[in-house]
């Protein structure tokens, strides 16, 4: 039979690449719950001055140690209680999110340059340049960061332009590691020989066809390497050579309160779980990214 | 073979005189060697003479050619603080870190390779779930909190374990578990997906055919293939290891290579802090550069690149 009107044919509708993609966000609950922490500790970061209660820096000598107000004489005044100096914790703990997040996304901003530039340029020309930025990155991994770190912070002196600085100068490997594999993988692919075959300049290749390519790998390893920014941060300053007092770091929060957390458990616990989350927040939603935008390759 | 050997040493070596370089730089740029040598305070004049003792007021190049060619003797030169030579303090303490690092170590694989076996033959099921919220966790705690929290639990609220010191044995259960936790993520990861990878092999299928019993098939056939990987990673493991005891000893203060640099650093003992960041570099390009070796002979494809 010969249908006539085409029209009484039911119409197949394919989900454009963009709604598949939508779709396999939904359907991630990884990402979705990494997002949702996300999202809820930036904004308490971004809205910390209208959100927390007290000032953060404001010592109550009259009110040192006060229980958070699931113990018994804990009050609603002090949510989460108060530190050695009679500081709100709750306050501190939220402005100490705008420290975590701010230098992990400036470390991670810095390192993501370098280590981008550096990968794309090996995997592009190969050869010689390879080779050389190659043994950059293995003489990179030789250095010990944990300890490179901590010298050259407690020899310049701790400040938060300091540590971003040295931590964007150290953790840039990963990102030159994938960036360099991922554009290797690109390199003798036919839109770049038809780019080149056609005149087209290096830079216009690297902008308009590498690098578009690649930004889904770059988006993951820019996830993750917050998370490792924001990890070395609070291991700095918890050693006493990072973010100085009285600014309120979650890593100092939990080394000033080490030496009350045989008594009070909860003064290292809080600072500690949410930093936890933090990073579990955005490593699941990095681990997500991969996953959606790459479904057929995770193992 | 031999051809790869020599081309990986050579590299080796050229790595470890750059990483020598870049960290003797780093550290006199990031400050002034002899105001920090010379104290808090210390006159301009006491400043000048430490300089000229120390010989610091020479060009930044020939005291690195100095230094490098006295540190390949072993000598590193001496330890303001303790006024004694460096790499005998270092000697000392380097023992404690290797047990510690061997400790973490064999906890790590103790615990992430049945974890990974065990995953991979039960994929999408609750111990493969189990086993991913794990290595997520895992990877998200910072590794002092996580030491701080086995410190609360077993030692002082259970009192299992000592809390403090490197003393006897059991003084290095709880920081071999808080420094060998941190391993455990990647070691899982790559022995899941090795064995998922091995066991969807054909040869796997012909020992299942044959009739073999299931235990033999897992571990005499598939398993052993599925470790190599895994094998390459516990070098690079145990360099990041020595790397992150620094935290990990200094909250059990462990008399270990790791606290020495800790206090070393505050103390502005720039000698022994040089020192110990080129030791724990070295160790990272010698574990590697037999990881690789092992690579390549365990795999003859990796030679001819």
């Amino acid at each position: 039979m010969i249908v006539e009107n085409t029209a009484e044919l039911p119409e197949i509708i394919f989900p454009s690449p963009r709604e598949i993609l939508f779709q396999r966000t939904l359907r991630h609950k990884g990402f979705i719950i990494g997002a949702a922490i996300l999202a809820l500790i930036l904004a308490v970061a971004l809205l910390a001055p209208v959100l927390a209660p007290h000032d953060p820096y404001h010592q109550d000598l009259a009110h040192q140690m006060q229980n958070p107000v699931w113990h018994a004489d804990g009050t609603w005044r002090h949510p989460l209680g108060t530190d050695n100096l009679g500081r709100d914790y709750l306050s501190r703990l939220m402005f100490g999110a705008r420290i975590s997040l701010l230098i992990g996304i400036s470390a991670m901003l810095i390192s993501g340059l370098i280590g981008t530039t550096l990968g794309v340029a090996a995997g592009y020309f190969g050869g010689r340049t390879d080779m050389i930025i190659s043994f950059l990155i293995t003489t990179r991994l030789s250095m010990p960061v944990v300890l490179v770190a901590l010298a050259v912070v407690a020899l310049i002196g701790g400040s938060l332009t300091v540590i971003i600085w040295v931590l964007g100068f150290l953790i840039w490997d990963r990102f030159a590691v994938v960036m360099r594999s991922s554009t290797q993988q690109l390199r003798g692919i036919e839109y770049v020989s038809a780019a080149k075959a056609i005149g087209c300049s290096t830079p216009h290749i690297l902008i308009i066809e590498i690098i578009p390519n690649i930004l889904n790998n770059l988006i993951v390893v820019a996830t993750l390497e917050v998370a490792h920014a924001i990890l070395l941060e609070a291991a700095l300053s918890f050693l006493g050579m990072g973010v100085q007092p009285p600014l309120p770091s979650w890593g100092l929060m939990i080394a000033e309160g080490k030496e009350f957390m045989l008594f009070t458990p909860w003064v290292i616990a809080i600072p500690g779980v949410v930093l936890s989350l933090l990073v579990l927040a955005i490593n699941l939603m990095g681990d997500g990214i991969r996953d959606i935008t790459a479904p057929e390759g995770h193992s | 073979m031999i051809a790869y050997t020599l081309k990986r040493f050579g590299l080796a070596v050229l790595v470890a005189i750059t990483v020598s370089f870049v960290t003797f730089m780093l550290l006199r740029f990031s400050g002034d060697p002899a105001v920090a040598l010379a104290g808090a305070d210390a006159t301009p004049e006491d400043i000048e003479v430490v300089r000229v003792t120390y010989g610091l007021d020479r060009p930044l190049l020939i005291q690195y050619i100095d230094w490098g060619r006295r540190a390949l003797k072993g000598d590193f030169g001496i330890s303001p603080y303790f006024n004694q030579p460096v790499e005998k303090i270092i000697g000392n303490r380097l023992t404690i870190t290797m047990t510690l690092g061997a400790c973490a170590l064999s906890f790590a694989v103790l615990l992430a390779i049945p974890m990974g076996v065990l995953a991979a033959i039960r994929p999408n099921t609750w111990i493969d779930r189990l086993a991913l919220t794990v290595s997520v966790i895992g990877q998200a705690m910072p590794s002092f909190f996580f030491g701080l929290i086995l410190i609360i639990v077993f030692g002082v609220m259970l009192r299992w374990l000592p809390i403090s010191g490197s003393s006897t044995w059991k003084h290095f259960i709880l920081p071999a578990v808080a420094l060998g936790y941190y391993a455990t993520p990647a070691i899982m990861r790559l022995t899941r997906s090795g064995m998922l990878e091995v066991l969807g092999a054909d040869y796997i299928r012909t020992a299942r055919a044959k009739g073999l019993r299931a235990g033999k098939v897992l571990f005499k056939h598939a398993l052993r293939n599925a470790i190599i990987p895994v094998v390459s990673l516990l070098a690079v493991q145990f360099g990041f290891m020595l790397g992150g005891s620094l935290v990990i000893e200094t909250i059990f203060a462990i008399n270990g290579v790791g606290f020495l640099g800790y206090e070393s650093i505050s103390r502005a003992d720039l000698p022994m802090v040089q020192a110990i960041v080129l030791l724990v570099s070295m160790f990272y390009v010698v574990l590697t550069f037999f990881s690789d070796l092992l690579n390549a002979f365990l795999d003859p494809r990796l030679r001819v690149q």
